[in-house]
C-alpha cells in the first residue's frame, strides 16, 4: 500500500473507532443509569459488583440476591437492562479499540516510524494505550462501571486530536530523529495513560466516599466501595510512577544527546519534574500518619492536572526546545 | 490551689531536638515536596536568564513595574535562586535525617531473626487451621521447606513453632531510592563545579581550536581552569542541510530534515587529522568536551572596497536566522573606512523576495540569495564597550540617505553583485554564501554519577513498590490419632502483612497447597 492509501485508511479507521467508542460510551452511560437502585427495600440486596470475579461471570450468573430483586415485577428489568447495556458497551469497546489500534498502526506504517512525532500522533497513540490498558485489564476483572470514565475522555481527546491538533504525516525534525524518541515517548505515553485511568478511579473514589458518607442512594452504590476504589487507584499509580521516573531519566539521556546537557529547565522538563514530584507527594501522603486518604487522592488528581497542563498547554503555548507540537 | 500547670522548659537543645524532629517527619517531607513542585512552576512561565537572556531582557523592558520586582525575587533565575535552593536543601536535610536512622534500623533488622510466633497465630489477619497426618516435627519440616522455597527467612524460637519473614528488599529499595536521590544532587553539583560549556559559530572552511580565546561565549564552573583545556582542533569542511521539498504535505514545506557537519578533527595539536561527522543527535567526543551541533545558518561572504578599489573588509559574516525560512539578521562593521567608520545592518535572505511587509525569504535553501542592508557612518565603537557582532551600535552613527532623497539608503544586493556606495565611499560586493555551524562544547564530569544514581533510584523504587513485606507464624500440637492409630497434628498458621495487602490470603493458600508436596 502507498503512504497515501495508508493515510486514508488510517483516518477512516480512526473515524470508525470514534463512532464505535462514542456508542460504547453511551451504552456505558445507560448501563450506569439503569443501575440506579429502585426505591424499594429489595433493591438494597441487588447484586454488588464482585471485584475479584473474572469479567462477565458475575453478570452472566446472577447470585441469589439478584434474582430476588430481578423477579419482582416492575423494577425487575432495571438490572437486566443495565446488564445488556453493559454487555453491548463491552463489545463495542473491544471493537472500537481494535479500530483505534489499527489506525495507530497504519499511521506508523505511513510515516515509517513510531507515530509519536507531534501532538496529533501523541493523542492517537495515547488514547490507544488507554483503551488497550482498559480492555486488557477488564479481561481480568469486571470493569464495566469504569467504562464511561475511560471511553468518555478517550473520545474527547480523539476529538481534539482530529480537530485542533491534526497535522499530515511527515518526516521528523532532526532533533527528534533518535531511538530515544521511541523509548522516551512510548513509555511517557503509556505512563500517562495509566495515570489517566488512575485519575478516573480516584475521582470515582472521592465521589463514592462522598456518597457513602451521605448514605444517599445512587448508582454509585453498585460500584466497588470507596476502600476498593482507593486501592485500585493506588495500584495503577504504582505502575505508572516508575514508568514516569523512567520517562524522565530517558528524556534526560536524550536531551544530553540532542542538546548537549541532560537538564536545561526547559518548560517541558520543568513540568515533567513537577508531575514527578506531585506524584511522589501522593505516594508519601498515602503513608503519612494523620493524612486522610481523600487528601492523598486529591494530590494525585493535582498530578494529573499537571499532566494535562504539560500536554495541552506547555506543548502549544510555552517557548522551549520541545517545540514538536507541529502546530 | 494553683491551677497553673508548670510546663517543662525546653532548653536550647530541647528546641533544636524538637525542630529536628519536625523537619525529619513525614509530614514535613510531604509539605516540602508540594512546595518544591509549586516553586518549580514560575521557571516555566517566566523567561529564564540562563536559558534565554534576550527574551528575559525583553520581558523586563515590556513590564517596567512588575519586571524589577520579580527580578529581585529571582523569578528570572528560579533554579539558582536562594528560595528555590532553600526548599530543596531543607528537603534533602529532612531526607538525610529521615533515612539515616532508618538505614541503621534496617541493617539491624537484616541481621535479626524473625520474632517469636504468637501463642495463637490463627488470630492474625490471614489464617489457616487444619489437622493433618504426621508428627508435629514432620509437619514443621514440610512447612520449613515450603517457606524457604518461597524465599522466606525461617527461624524457630521453640520446638513447636516457626517464624518466617520475607520482603526485606522493600525497605532496602526504599532506602536505596532515597539515598540515590542524594547521589543525583551530588552529581549535579559536581557537573556545575567542574564542568564547562562554550559556544562558537564556525563558518565553513574555518578552524576552531579548543582555547579560551576562540570561544564566542565560555561559561566554566568555579573549579575549572581554562589553562587546562586540551588543544584539540576542528575544521568545518562542509555543512549539509536538508529541508522538506515535498509540497504535497500541508505546512511541511521547508521544515528541517537533516543537518550534518563534516569536520576534520585533530585530538591534539600534533595528532593527524581525522574525518568525522557531527549530527544533531550524534555529538563528537573529543576527550576534553563533547561537541554538539546546536545551530546553523548562513554567512554571506561580503567584500567592501574604498574609493580606490582597495579591499578594506572581506569575510564570511555570520547572520542569525530569525524564522523557519532563515530570514537572518546581521551586521558588517568596517572600522578602517574613510572618512569615517562604515557599518551595514540588515537581513540576509537565502531565497529572497520583496513583499509588502518588506524583504522576506521563501525557502531555507540558498536558491536565490539576497542581502537587504542599510548603511551607517560614524563611530562604530564609541565607548570601547563590547558589543554583539550581529548588531550595530548606531548611537554615534548617522544613517546614509539615498541620493537626492531623505529616505534611508536601502541596498538590495543579489549574490555576485556589487553596488557603489554614494558620495565616493567605495563599494560593497556580495561574493557568495557559506554556511556556519553553531557548535557547543560541553563537559560534565558529574553526569555518570547522576545517571548511575538515577538508575539506582529507579531500581529502588521498583523494589519498594512491588515487594511485599510478609510474616508467617506456625504453631503445631499433637492431635488425636486417627482410627488406625496414626499420628495426627493440629497446625495453626497465621500470616501478617506490613501494609494492607490483599494478596496475603492468596499467598497463604498457595503455601498450604505446596506444603502437601513436601510431605
Ligand atoms: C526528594 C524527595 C523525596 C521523594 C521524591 C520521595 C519519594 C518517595 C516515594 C515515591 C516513596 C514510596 C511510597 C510508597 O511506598 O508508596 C517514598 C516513601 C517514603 N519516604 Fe520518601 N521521598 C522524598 C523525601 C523523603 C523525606 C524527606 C523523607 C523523610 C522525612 C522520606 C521518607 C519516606 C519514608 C519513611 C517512606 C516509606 C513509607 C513506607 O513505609 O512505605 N522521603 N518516598
Amino acid at each position: 500500500m502507498s503512504d497515501q492509501t495508508l493515510a486514508q485508511f488510517s483516518m477512516l479507521s480512526l473515524y470508525s473507532a470514534m463512532g464505535v467508542l462514542t456508542l460504547a460510551m453511551l451504552a456505558f452511560a445507560a448501563h450506569l443509569a439503569w443501575l440506579l437502585p429502585a426505591r424499594d427495600e429489595a433493591a438494597e440486596h441487588v447484586e454488588e459488583y464482585e471485584l475479584v470475579a473474572a469479567g462477565g461471570v458475575s453478570d452472566a450468573e446472577p447470585g441469589p440476591a439478584t434474582s430476588a430483586a430481578a423477579y419482582r415485577p416492575g423494577d425487575g428489568e432495571l438490572p437486566s437492562r443495565a446488564r445488556s447495556a453493559g454487555g453491548i458497551a463491552s463489545s463495542l469497546t473491544i471493537l472500537g479499540t481494535l479500530l483505534l489500534t489499527a489506525s495507530t498502526v497504519m499511521r506508523g506504517l505511513e510515516v515509517h516510524r513510531m507515530p509519536l512525532g507531534n501532538m496529533f500522533e501523541f493523542a492517537l497513540t495515547g488514547s490507544t494505550f488507554v483503551m488497550l490498558a482498559y480492555v486488557g485489564w477488564s479481561l481480568r476483572r469486571n470493569l464495566r462501571w469504569l467504562g464511561l470514565f475511560v471511553t468518555g475522555p478517550a473520545v474527547l481527546v480523539l476529538g481534539l486530536a482530529i480537530t485542533i491538533w491534526y497535522v499530515d504525516g511527515a518526516e521528523l525534525m532532526p532533533s527528534l530523529k533518535s531511538y530515544w524518541l521511541v523509548i522516551h515517548v512510548t513509555i511517557a505515553t503509556l505512563s500517562m495513560a495509566l495515570f489517566g485511568i488512575g485519575a478516573a478511579v480516584n475521582a470515582l473514589y472521592l465521589w463514592q466516599d462522598h456518597v457513602e458518607r451521605l448514605g444517599a442512594r445512587s448508582f454509585m452504590n453498585r460500584l466497588p466501595g470507596s476502600r476498593q476504589l482507593e486501592k485500585l487507584a493506588y495500584g495503577l499509580h504504582i505502575i505508572a510512577f516508575p514508568l514516569w521516573t523512567f520517562t524522565v531519566i530517558a528524556g534526560a539521556i536524550w536531551a544530553r544527546q540532542a542538546w548537549g546537557s541532560y537538564w536545561n529547565w526547559d518548560p517541558k522538563e520543568v513540568w515533567s519534574f513537577v508531575i514527578w514530584v506531585v506524584y511522589a507527594a501522593y505516594l508519601h501522603a498515602r503513608v503519612t500518619t494523620g493524612w486522610r486518604r481523600q487528601n492523598a487522592a486529591i494530590i494525585a488528581l493535582a498530578g494529573f492536572a499537571c499532566i494535562v497542563v504539560n500536554y495541552g498547554i506547555v506543548n502549544v503555548f510555552f517557548v522551549g526546545q520541545h517545540s514538536y507540537s507541529g502546530l | 490551689m494553683s491551677g497553673d500547670v508548670v510546663q517543662p522548659r525546653l532548653g536550647l537543645v530541647g528546641w533544636l531536638r524538637w525542630a529536628w524532629r519536625q523537619l525529619t517527619s513525614m509530614r514535613t517531607a510531604l509539605l516540602l515536596l508540594l512546595v518544591l513542585a509549586v516553586g518549580a512552576v514560575p521557571g516555566s512561565i517566566f523567561p529564564q536568564r540562563s536559558i534565554d537572556a534576550t527574551r528575559t531582557a525583553q520581558w523586563l523592558t515590556d513590564h517596567p513595574t512588575a519586571g524589577p520586582i520579580l527580578d529581585r525575587l529571582g523569578f528570572f533565575e528560579v533554579y539558582a535562586s536562594p528560595w528555590f535552593a532553600a526548599i530543596y536543601l531543607l528537603l534533602f536535610t529532612s531526607l538525610v535525617g529521615c533515612v539515616l536512622p532508618r538505614t541503621k534500623q534496617h541493617l539491624k533488622a537484616l541481621r535479626a531473626r524473625p520474632p517469636r510466633a504468637p501463642k495463637n497465630p490463627d488470630r492474625l489477619g490471614a489464617s489457616l487451621v487444619e489437622t493433618v497426618d504426621g508428627t508435629p516435627d514432620e509437619v514443621l519440616t514440610a512447612w520449613r521447606k515450603t517457606l524457604r522455597a518461597a524465599r522466606f527467612r525461617v527461624d524457630s524460637h521453640d520446638d513447636n513453632s516457626l517464624s518466617a519473614e520475607k520482603g526485606y528488599l522493600k525497605e532496602t529499595g526504599n532506602l536505596a531510592f532515597h539515598l540515590a536521590l542524594i547521589g543525583i544532587i551530588v552529581g549535579v553539583a559536581v557537573g556545575h563545579l567542574w564542568g564547562f560549556k562554550g559556544d562558537v559559530i564556525l563558518p565553513e572552511g574555518q578552524t576552531f581550536a579548543n582555547t579560551l580565546s576562540r570561544y564566542d561565549t565560555f561559561s566554566p564552573g568555579p573549579q575549572v581552569d581554562a589553562a587546562d583545556l586540551t588543544p584539540w582542533t576542528l575544521t568545518l569542511a562542509r555543512l549539509d542541510a536538508v529541508f522538506e521539498e515535498d509540497t504535497t504535505r500541508e505546512g511541511q514545506l521547508g521544515m528541517p530534515r537533516d543537518f550534518t557537519a563534516h569536520v576534520e578533527f585533530a585530538p591534539t595539536a600534533k595528532a593527524p587529522v581525522e574525518d568525522r561527522t557531527i549530527k544533531v543527535n550524534q555529538p563528537l567526543e573529543t576527550g576534553n568536551g563533547t561537541v554538539f551541533l546546536l545551530g546553523n545558518g548562513y554567512a554571506p561572504h561580503i567584500t567592501v572596497r574604498d574609493a580606490q578599489g582597495t579591499v578594506i573588509y572581506s569575510d564570511a559574516t555570520p547572520f542569525l536566522a530569525r524564522d523557519n525560512n532563515y530570514k537572518s539578521v546581521g551586521a558588517v562593521k568596517v572600522p578602517g573606512a574613510t572618512p569615517k567608520d562604515l557599518g551595514f545592518a540588515g537581513l540576509f535572505l537565502p531565497t529572497g523576495t520583496i513583499t509588502e511587509h518588506g524583504p522576506e525569504s521563501m525557502f531555507p535553501q540558498p536558491l536565490d540569495p539576497y542581502l537587504a542592508l542599510t548603511v551607517f557612518e560614524g563611530e562604530l565603537f564609541p565607548d570601547g564597550a563590547p558589543q554583539s557582532v550581529y548588531e550595530l551600535d548606531d548611537s554615534a552613527m548617522t544613517q546614509l540617505r539615498a541620493e537626492g532623497s531623505d529616505q534611508p539608503l536601502r541596498l538590495w544586493i543579489k549574490a555576485g553583485q556589487s553596488i557603489d556606495l554614494p558620495g565616493g565611499r567605495g563599494s560593497i560586493t556580495f561574493d557568495g554564501v557559506e554556511r556556519w555551524a553553531g557548535l557547543s562544547v560541553r563537559t560534565d564530569p558529574g553526569k555518570s554519577l547522576t545517571l548511575g544514581a538515577a538508575l539506582l533510584a529507579l531500581a529502588g523504587l521498583i523494589a519498594m513498590l512491588t515487594v511485599r513485606r510478609r510474616r508467617v507464624f506456625i504453631r503445631v500440637s499433637e492431635a488425636e490419632p486417627d482410627a488406625e492409630g496414626r499420628q495426627r497434628t493440629l497446625v495453626r498458621v497465621g500470616a501478617l502483612a506490613k501494609d494492607d495487602d490483599e494478596g496475603m490470603t492468596d499467598e497463604l493458600a498457595g503455601l498450604a497447597e505446596r506444603v502437601k508436596d513436601h510431605r
